[in-house]
């Protein structure tokens, strides 16, 4: 009836939207390998409802036109794939990715999805899984009965056999980087998957074509700026305040029109 | 009495188009790039035979506020702000020349940099192209480079991106929402336009302004609604008259 009550709808809309990706980002602030989203909003379709100099009536002209946009819409949530911090844990089987890499996992439907996450354990064969189960690409398979697992900075996987003193090399952990990671579809778990936007992923040893080193005993912690999200936080519910406003001014003037 | 009631009407059709142009500045107050619309109501007078009496209040959205919105960090390599005048330039769905002023900007999968609605970003070389493994680095000038992420130092040159400035009253909103010059063709580009990667431009638009506008929107349409029931008191007191015989 009154495209003002619409076009504050859409602005409502957008800022839930955007109070969604902030709630999802303050969720994972303690997510290993999360890497922060934004909303990106754009403005709606314009109307152009009168072209300036057109008649309004037989004898009167409209010196300039008449155009009214409709609202505004979220067109995308951009991820921010920037490096979070490498937190140190010990734990011989966190690795890091120090660059702009991805660690490559065997899905069961055995296609490849792609993590940052470098949590790795070992499964009852022997492989090396992430905290999921899904065998990390390699794959590299520890033996029964070794000590002292090493990750090198290029993703070599060696380990002393009991008995021996030279450590044996188990396989190697490939990393895989992409064109336009920001496209990549996100899985959860963690896990990401290639798309048409991002581009075919290109595989590489670690410490080649800038897909960075990896770290053994770290973990890469979520990208997460917790008071950039607050200020944004503060703006969203601000935001939609000033709309729900529109909403309440816009309905008081068609009550005003109805009790005439 | 026919006129009091027609002109009332027409004034209350226009406050509320007022209405509905404040309600998109206020959804918009967070888009990035975005530009206030600007507002005025215009007397379209009656011409014709008779005494010119009367004038209709008619609401025109006389173009856009090009004040420079806030400058807000993003740490994101792919957003760019424009510092002061100036416009992006990308190819609109037809592939023509069009104007922006949201820089947050991406790759698609062929490495080309487009905008988030996959408008490709024009460069003063043609399309900018972003090299596999680079990050990307904006010069104030808007001088594009890609930076090897490896240890390789060779810094890649991949031109400039094409920045505008079109004076106040030359460029128009399109109904898709991207500016356009107002004569159609496409504008030369402007060296002295200057950027700032990892920035972000907030939207324009003036909260505290547009609440106002709102208000006074309001009120005005409620006086415009007392003309309309005074115009029906006035009928039905003449009406009464006429009932008397």
């Amino acid at each position: 009836m009154m495209r003002s009550l619409w076009i504050a709808k859409t602005g409502l809309d957008a800022q839930q939207t955007q109070l969604d990706v902030i709630s999802n980002n303050l969720a994972n602030t303690a997510t290993n390998g999360f890497k922060r989203s934004r909303a990106v909003f754009e403005d709606l379709l314009y109307q152009t409802l009168r072209q300036p100099g057109a008649q309004t009536t037989e004898q009167t002209q409209v010196p300039s036109g008449l155009q009214i946009g409709t609202g505004v819409k979220p067109v995308s949530t951009v991820r921010n794939f920037s490096q979070g911090n490498l937190q140190q844990t010990g734990n011989t089987l966190d690795v890091a990715i120090n660059g702009q890499g991805f660690f490559q996992v065997q899905m069961p439907d055995g296609t490849t999805s792609y993590t940052r996450d470098g949590s790795i354990q070992i499964d009852a064969n022997g492989t090396l899984v992430t905290s999921n189960g899904y065998p990390v690409l390699g794959p590299v398979t520890i033996p029964q009965g070794v000590q002292d697992i090493s990750i090198s900075q290029d993703g070599v996987v060696s380990a002393v056999v009991q008995g021996q003193v030279q450590p044996q090399e188990l396989g190697q952990i490939q990393l895989a980087s992409f064109v336009n990671p920001a496209g990549l579809f996100s899985m959860g778990q963690n896990l990401y998957q290639e798309t048409a936007a991002s581009g075919a992923p290109t595989q590489a040893v670690a410490g080649t074509n800038g897909v960075g080193f990896v770290s053994q005993g770290f973990v890469e912690t979520s990208n997460v700026n917790v008071v950039e999200e607050l200020v944004g936080l503060i703006q969203a519910q601000r935001a939609y305040e000033i709309n729900s406003k529109a909403i309440t001014t816009s309905d008081q003037m068609l009550q005003r029109l109805s009790q005439l | 009495m026919d006129k009091l009631i027609f002109l009332a009407a027409q004034a209350a059709k226009g406050t509320m188009s007022r209405q509905e142009n404040i309600a998109n500045n206020l959804a918009n107050v967070n888009t990035p790039g975005f530009r206030q619309q600007l507002m005025a109501f215009q007397s379209a007078p009656v011409t014709g035979e008779g005494s010119g009496s009367r004038s209709f209040a008619v609401e025109t959205s006389v173009g856009f506020d090009t004040t420079p919105g806030q400058i807000q960090s993003t740490g994101r390599e792919m957003d760019v702000a424009i510092q002061g005048e100036g416009w992006f330039a990308v190819n609109d769905a037809k592939g023509n020349e069009a104007y922006t002023r949201n820089g947050s900007f991406q790759l698609d999968g062929t490495g080309n940099l487009v905008t988030q609605e996959g408008y490709s970003v024009i460069g003063t070389n043609g399309p900018i192209n972003v090299p596999p493994d680079h990050r990307l680095s904006f010069e104030g000038d808007g001088s594009v480079s890609a930076i090897p992420l490896g240890g390789d130092t060779n810094v890649v040159q991949l031109g400039r991106l094409k920045l505008v400035n079109i004076p106040q009253g030359e460029i128009n909103r399109g109904d898709d929402g991207l500016f356009r010059a107002a004569n159609g063709d496409p504008a030369e580009a402007d060296l002295n336009v200057r950027v700032a990667g990892g920035f972000i431009e907030s939207s324009n638009v003036n909260a505290v302004d547009m609440m106002v506008q709102m208000i006074t929107a309001a009120r005005q349409y409620e006086t415009q609604m007392k003309m309309i029931s005074t115009a029906k008191e006035n009928g039905q007191a003449a009406n009464s008259l006429f009932g008397m015989n």
